[in-house]
């Protein structure tokens, strides 16, 4: 298998912008990708579009804009990990050396307000049964309930978070909070209050992958691992209606998580960046557990231990995680991996971590998928 | 004349003389059940499954409110929602609650099945869904 180098990557910034159709953003963020890897259309062989509401062959979409010429263009949906699975399929074009060069991107436009998911049947809808943000709400009990973590801690997140999103011109909160004004923001679901709550929005990200190394620094992939869950939970972004009371399987995201520490051969104790999924801020302590940045259960004293923060190491989320830069779903994954490529090149300005060496990026959603993947330099 | 009702599905939940019981499903392999019935059993793949009648009673596992109306939801704001393990059958459900309020619940607290009205259709048709509610005190 050949190495898997990330030669370029580029953003379309993520918020909302009525006037620009879900092509053009995803025309800005690859035109971004090709420069930054200073190579052009014609030399990409394949091209992966991750997207979820993206309606029929968004990518081709895109890539009919840039007149590319009859090369194989697949679109991905996985929900939240949709950018990362089709990142992960074109790193197998590169190390099976069927490609040299493989563009990946991810384009999203979210429908306003709570998230309608074609997931849900219709008469789940009708019943009652479709609210995805009761489901985090549930979630977030059972990790008050069964471990150490407080409804402060839940706040701290997301304070901590927008103190990095201040930093990131490409995110679309850019505004310090305060713990008082998260635990008095509107309650969305008990006990989760908005702020606690990132939001669906827009934007693309692309990334060009290839065979050959870039000149310096060169950012190498060195793992994607792609899971889904195992039957028996009844928590979980599979988001079912039952399960067994007996049953505790693994989570996705630590499945994924062990097998990219495997194939890159490094665990937790490497990292320097950590990408993690936050769709509400009890996710982001489940995510941090999940990957082994602290133990099953410790989320809460690391939270309060100052993990993550600016500083420490790893630093998690020095982009200001979803809950900062909204979550465009199909291009989320791949804004991570773009936050995490220019933290390793020294590139990320006022947010560096610095002397970055590896780098994680990790998204769970619907389906479930989980998706983690480890760059270094 | 009682107005016509619908079930807002059909086979989800069985009405008897001893009031409603959800319809699951029991595999033939492994025996486990799941809701709802479904073509194959979730925890092992076997096909085959036959309906079977659980509860109605379960314990609370989690809850929360839902007050912000979800998409394709007609029914009464604020509702409760949450997780419940049924008394009869091994199998944690989700569901909506008969309490909104989450301060009135607490873990393992008996909840009862019932059949509610969501609401409307255009043409009159009233339509039935299910909760777990807290049965009355006294």
């Amino acid at each position: 298998m050949r190495r898997v180098y990330v030669a370029g990557v580029g953003l379309h910034r993520f918020g909302r912008f009525p006037d620009r159709s879900l092509t053009a953003l995803g025309v800005t963020a690859t035109r971004a990708a090709l420069a930054d890897a200073g190579l052009g259309l014609e030399r990409v062989q394949a091209a992966f579009c991750g997207s979820v509401y993206g309606g029929v062959a968004a990518g081709h979409k895109v890539l009919t804009a840039l007149a590319s010429k009859g090369i194989p263009i697949v679109n991905v949906e996985a929900g939240c990990a949709s950018g990362g699975a089709a990142l992960a399929l074109a790193a197998e074009q590169i190390a099976s050396g069927r490609s040299d060069v493989a563009l990946v991107l991810g384009i999203e436009k979210m429908p306003r307000g709570m998230i309608r998911s074609s997931f849900f049947e219709p008469w789940r809808e009708e019943a009652g049964l479709a609210a995805t943000p009761a489901y985090f709400a549930l979630r977030a009990q059972r990790l008050m309930r069964d471990s150490d973590v407080r409804i402060e801690d839940l706040a701290a997140v997301s304070v901590r978070a927008h103190a990095h999103g201040v930093h990131n011109p490409w995110a679309m909160y850019r505004k310090p909070l305060t713990v008082e004004a998260v635990l008095t923001s509107a309650i969305v679901c008990p006990p989760l209050r908005l702020l606690m709550l990132c939001s669906p929005n827009e934007g693309a990200a692309a990334v060009v992958v290839a065979a050959r190394a870039p000149s310096t620094p060169a950012v190498r992939l060195a793992a994607i691992q792609l899971r889904s869950h195992h039957p028996g939970a009844v928590l979980g972004e599979h988001t079912p209606l039952c399960g067994l009371p007996d049953q505790d399987p693994p989570p996705p995201t630590t499945l994924a998580a062990e097998a990219a520490f495997a194939e890159a051969g490094l665990g937790p104790a490497d990292l320097d960046v950590v990408e993690l999924q936050d769709t509400d801020t009890a996710r982001h302590v489940l995510s941090a557990e999940e990957v082994g940045l602290c133990r099953r259960g410790g989320g809460g004293p690391w939270v309060r231990a100052g993990g993550g923060t600016a500083g420490a190491r790893p630093t998690v989320n020095p982009s200001g995680g979803l809950l900062s830069k909204g979550e465009p779903l199909g291009a989320s994954a791949l804004g991570q991996v773009v936050e995490c490529t220019w933290q390793l090149r020294g590139a990320a300005g006022a947010r560096q971590v610095e002397g970055a060496r590896v780098a994680l990026a990790h998204t769970v959603g619907r389906g479930a998928n989980a998706c983690v993947a480890i760059l270094c330099t | 004349m009682t107005p016509p009702a619908r079930p807002v599905a059909p086979g989800l939940v069985v009405s008897g003389p001893d009031g409603p019981r959800l319809v699951v499903g029991r595999c033939p392999s492994c025996e486990r059940v799941h809701f709802p019935l479904a073509e194959g059993c979730p925890w092992c793949g076997t096909e085959g499954a036959s309906p079977a009648q659980a509860g109605p009673w379960a314990r609370l596992w989690l809850w929360t409110a839902v007050s912000v109306r979800p998409p394709g939801y007609r029914g009464p704001l604020p509702y409760g929602f949450g997780i419940v393990e049924l008394e009869d059958v091994p199998l944690r459900v989700v569901t909506r609650l008969g309490e909104a309020e989450p301060a009135r619940l607490h873990e393992g607290q008996q909840l009862r099945l019932v059949v509610d009205r969501l609401c409307t259709d255009d043409d009159g048709t009233a339509v039935e869904g299910w909760a777990f509610a807290p049965v009355a005190p006294g």
